[in-house]
C-alpha cells in the first residue's frame, strides 16, 4: 500500500497536498483498494464551496456507494474531468491522475490537524 | 465477508469485476451452500408438490429439474425454487436461504390442512445436510470433465445426474445456474463438497477459473434478468407482473392460490417488471424512485448496478404499462438528481 510522505491524510481516507495557491484532494491507495473497481465519481463544480469534515461528493464501485469527506474548507477552483470520465484512474493512480479537486483555501493552518504519512499508516494498520 | 441470513459469505474474492468477467469468458465457482434443501418423498409427494407450486409437475420425469414458485393465498409468492425429480415419488427442492424457515412452515401448514387430498408422504428440511457449489461459464463443462472424468456433453439444461465425484458420497450434478451462462449446480454433503471445490479449483485455475463472491453472483444474475426473492419477488408480487407467467400453469388443475394469481393476471392496472438502462451518467440502486418525464412518481428500482459486461448502468423496476414499452423514456432519482433512462429489452445480457 502506497502512502506518499509529502501528503496529509484524513481518517476518511482522503489525501491533501498544499501547493502555493491551492490544495489538491484525492482518495488514498487504501481507500481505492478497499472500495474495489470504481465506476462512478460525482464531484462539485468549480466555484462551489466545500466544508471540512462534510461530504463533497461520492465514489461508487459496482456494488457500493461511498461518500467523500472534505479535508479542508474552501472554494473549488478545478475539477479533474479525467476522474469523472474514467473512474478507474482512481484505482490505477489515486495520488496522480486520479486526483479529484483543487481547492483555494484562505487559512493554510487548517492542514495542521490532518495526519502525516506515518500517522496515517499507523491508523490504517489499526483498522485491520 | 458479510452476514447473509446467518451465513458468513464473501462479497468478493479478488474483485467483483474480475470475478464477473471470468464467469462470462471462462468460468466462475461459487459456494452457495447457504441455499435451503427439502426432501419430499412418498406416494403423495408429486400430487402435493403439484398443488403447492405454480408450474406443472405432473410430467416431470426422474433426472429433470423445474423452476417453480410457491404461491401464497393472496396471489403473491412465498418463494421461488427448483424442484428436482429424483424418482417417481421422490423430490429434492432447493429454496432461498432467507426463506428456509418460512417455506418449511408454509409447506407443513398445507400438508396438514390438505392431508385429505393426498396419499401419505414425508417432508423434511435437509438444509444443514447439503452443501452446494455452482460452476458456471463457457469452460464449466470442460473443467468438470477434466476434474472428475465426468462427461456432461449430453446433459441438457435443467437435467441432472446422480453420481459420485470426490468420494463415495452421492452427488447431484445439475445443468442449471443463476448467471445466464452454461454451467452446473453441484449438491453433496458438507464434507464431500470441500473436496469437490478443491479439485475443481485446482483443475480450473490454469484456465482462468475464479472463485466468485456474492457481489458477482448478483451482477451476473441481474444482467441475465434472473429475479431475486426479496427484491423482484415477494409476498405481494404477482408472478405475471414479474414476467414469470411461464412458470404458472393454470391448465394443470387446481393449486394453492390459483384464483388470486389469475385475478392478478387479468388486472390491467398491474405494474410490470421491466429493464432500464441509463442514458445519462449515474448508477441506479435498489429503492431509487422512478419518475415519468412529467415528474410523476411511477415506480421503484428493485435491483440496479453498473453492468461489468455491458459497461453501463442497468436496473429492474416495476412500472405501469403506460411506461413499460421498450424505448419509453423515464427518470431515475439518484441522490435527488433525476437521471434520464429508458426501458430496454431483457435479458440485458444473453450469451452468444
Amino acid at each position: 500500500m502506497s502512502i506518499p510522505k509529502n501528503l496529509k491524510y484524513t481518517k476518511e481516507h482522503e489525501w491533501a497536498l498544499l501547493s502555493a495557491d491551492s490544495v489538491t484532494i484525492g482518495i488514498t491507495d487504501h481507500a481505492q483498494n478497499s472500495l474495489g473497481d470504481l465506476v462512478f465519481v460525482e464531484l462539485p463544480t468549480s466555484g462551489d464551496s466545500i466544508t471540512k469534515g462534510e461530504t463533497f461528493g461520492v465514489v461508487e464501485s459496482i456494488k457500493a456507494v461511498s461518500d467523500l469527506y472534505a479535508p479542508v474548507t474552501g472554494e473549488v477552483v478545478e475539477v479533474n474531468q479525467e476522474a469523472i470520465d474514467n473512474p478507474s484512474s482512481l484505482n490505477e493512480n489515486p495520488y496522480d491522475s486520479g486526483w479529484l479537486l483543487k481547492v483555494k483555501i484562505t487559512e493554510t493552518d487548517q492542514l495542521n490537524d490532518l495526519m502525516s504519512a506515518d500517522d496515517y499508516e499507523a491508523f490504517v494498520s489499526s483498522l485491520s | 465477508m458479510v452476514n447473509f441470513h446467518g451465513w458468513s459469505l464473501p462479497v468478493q474474492y479478488k474483485g467483483l469485476k474480475q470475478e464477473h468477467l471470468a464467469c462470462r469468458n471462462g468460468a466462475g465457482i461459487f459456494d452457495v451452500s447457504h441455499m435451503g434443501e427439502f426432501l419430499v418423498a412418498g406416494l403423495g409427494a408429486r400430487g402435493f408438490l403439484n398443488y403447492v407450486t405454480t408450474n406443472d409437475l405432473s410430467t416431470l420425469t426422474p433426472g429433470k429439474a423445474q423452476y417453480s414458485l410457491f404461491p401464497n393465498s393472496n396471489g403473491g409468492i412465498v418463494d421461488d425454487l427448483l424442484v428436482y425429480c429424483l424418482s417417481e415419488n421422490e423430490f429434492f427442492l432447493v429454496v432461498n436461504a432467507s426463506n428456509v424457515q418460512k417455506d418449511f412452515a408454509h409447506l407443513n401448514m398445507l400438508k396438514t390442512q390438505e392431508a385429505h387430498q393426498f396419499k401419505p408422504f414425508e417432508l423434511s428440511n435437509r438444509s444443514s445436510d447439503y452443501s452446494q457449489i455452482a460452476l458456471q461459464g463457457p469452460l464449466a463443462e470442460s473443467i468438470l470433465k477434466n476434474a472428475f472424468d465426468l462427461d456432461t456433453s449430453n446433459l441438457k439444461p435443467f437435467c441432472f445426474i446422480e453420481t459420485t465425484l470426490a468420494s463415495d458420497t452421492n452427488t447431484i450434478v445439475s445443468r442449471t445456474g443463476y448467471t445466464g451462462e452454461d454451467g452446473f449446480e453441484i449438491y453433496s454433503n458438507n464434507v464431500a463438497i470441500g473436496s469437490i471445490w478443491n479439485q475443481l479449483l485446482e483443475t480450473g485455475l490454469p484456465v482462468g477459473l475464479e472463485p466468485c463472491g456474492l457481489g458477482a453472483r448478483d451482477t451476473l444474475r441481474l444482467e441475465a434478468r434472473l429475479p431475486l426473492y426479496g427484491q423482484e419477488l415477494g409476498e405481494m408480487t404477482n408472478p405475471y407482473s414479474a414476467g414469470l407467467g411461464w412458470v404458472v400453469k393454470p391448465e394443470k388443475g387446481d393449486f394453492w392460490g390459483k384464483s388470486q394469481i389469475i385475478a392478478g393476471r387479468n388486472d390491467a392496472s398491474a405494474k410490470k417488471l421491466v429493464g432500464l438502462a441509463a442514458i445519462e451518467r449515474g448508477i441506479f440502486r435498489t429503492g431509487c424512485a422512478v419518475e415519468s418525464p412529467t415528474g410523476e412518481s411511477i415506480g421503484t428500482v428493485t435491483s440496479g448496478t453498473y453492468s461489468p459486461s455491458l459497461e453501463k448502468t442497468i436496473a429492474l423496476a416495476y412500472l405501469p404499462t403506460t411506461h413499460s414499452s421498450i424505448g419509453s423514456e423515464i427518470f431515475v432519482v439518484v441522490r435527488d438528481k433525476k437521471i434520464k433512462a429508458e426501458v430496454v429489452k431483457t435479458p440485458f445480457y444473453k450469451r452468444s
